[in-house]
């Protein structure tokens, strides 16, 4: 399913990597002339956690209780190991033991 | 963020030592550089890349969330259409970096863009904590910048490996879990993002925003969609706690 040309595949690369680019230089480039306020300063702040959450919640609910079960599994993990290996086993861990047991 | 040193007239110097102990000062932080590289491979295995693919985006794009949202949503047929839409999600997604690469006009600023504007395509989350920490202990030397970054991207690049055979060696994904190690990795991430309920506000808004594109409008729209929609809730948050 990923058999589009290499060419467009490249092009798709480097439009990713120059979107990126863009916002890696262009906050340095930018303090320069403009400075960024308290209200765009929490705005950004806030977009790594908002693009978590945009993205999980759907995927969890669509993908059944195997998945909720996993990511507080992993959560929990988290919150008592502080180590990113084990949420992610603890979480898969806790769903395929989910499924073995026919949820 | 913008402690200001003592000594910030002066011109930050660009030494060899620096480079080495950027590039050594990483090693700390790579077990989570790892899981993260790995959990990108297996998502990219399990969603059909062959592994060069997987590390060409490795070493072009150098963005793990966005790498990890675009393996899961990457179009069947790339047009041109669907070019710019990867390129406006990846830009969305990375904005934050606006705000990461702004803090550190203060220190470099006096420095040429032939140094700066190189570093600053490997400046990472990770990479610009450590030269943060490094700025506020008095240290001057932006090489550093440049080290912590080489060694991030080397092992970024390499450490989709392990993760791309695992995801391709297990023959029924779905038995494993393997379809949730994306939506499991970005959920543990929440906990060191925790600033406190208040700010998970906007958390709430961006998931909420998302369930309901999700269902009235369908495709991957509902990530842009919550993700700016909870942006800009936090952004109207005051900071009292």
């Amino acid at each position: 399913m990923i058999a589009n040309e290499p060419f467009a595949f490249m092009a798709a690369l480097l439009a990713m990597s120059a979107a990126t680019y863009l916002m890696r230089a262009g906050g340095f480039w930018l303090m320069g002339r403009v400075p960024i306020g308290p209200r765009v300063k929490r705005m950004l702040e806030a977009l790594p956690g908002s693009v978590v959450a945009a993205t999980v919640l759907p995927i969890v609910i669509k993908s059944g209780p195997s998945a909720l079960v996993a990511v507080v599994a992993s959560l929990a993990a988290m919150l008592v190991t502080r180590n990113d290996f084990c949420a992610v086993l603890a979480g898969i861990g806790a769903a395929a033991l989910m499924r073995a047991g026919g949820f | 963020m913008t402690d200001a040193p003592t000594d910030s007239g002066a011109t930050p110097r660009w030494t060899l030592d620096g480079f080495r102990l950027g590039a050594v000062g990483m090693l700390p932080l790579l077990p989570g550089l790892v899981a993260f590289g790995i959990a990108y491979g297996t998502v990219a295995a399990r969603k059909g890349f062959t592994l060069a693919d997987a590390m060409l985006m490795s070493a072009t794009v150098f963005a793990g969330v966005v790498q990890l949202v675009a393996v899961e949503v990457w179009p069947d047929q790339l047009t041109v259409a669907s070019i710019l839409t990867l390129a406006v999600v990846t830009g969305t997604v990375n904005l934050r970096f606006l705000l990461i690469s702004a803090s550190l006009r203060p220190w470099l600023g006096t420095l040429p863009g032939a140094k700066i504007y190189p570093s600053l395509f490997l400046l990472t989350d990770t990479n610009w904590l450590l030269a943060m920490r490094y700025r506020a202990q008095g240290g001057n030397d932006a090489a550093m910048l440049l080290g912590s970054g080489v060694t991030t991207w080397v092992v970024w690049v390499l450490s989709c490996i392990p993760g791309f055979l695992l995801g391709s060696a297990i023959g029924d994904p779905h038995r494993f879990a393997l379809d949730l190690v994306m939506p499991v990795f970005f959920a543990a991430m929440l906990v060191p993002l925790w600033r406190g309920a208040r700010r998970a506000v906007g958390w709430i808004v961006a998931g909420g925003v998302a369930l309901a594109v999700d269902h009235f409008v369908g495709g991957w729209w509902f990530i842009l969609a919550g993700a700016i929609a909870g942006s800009v809730a936090g952004g109207w948050l005051d900071d009292r706690e």
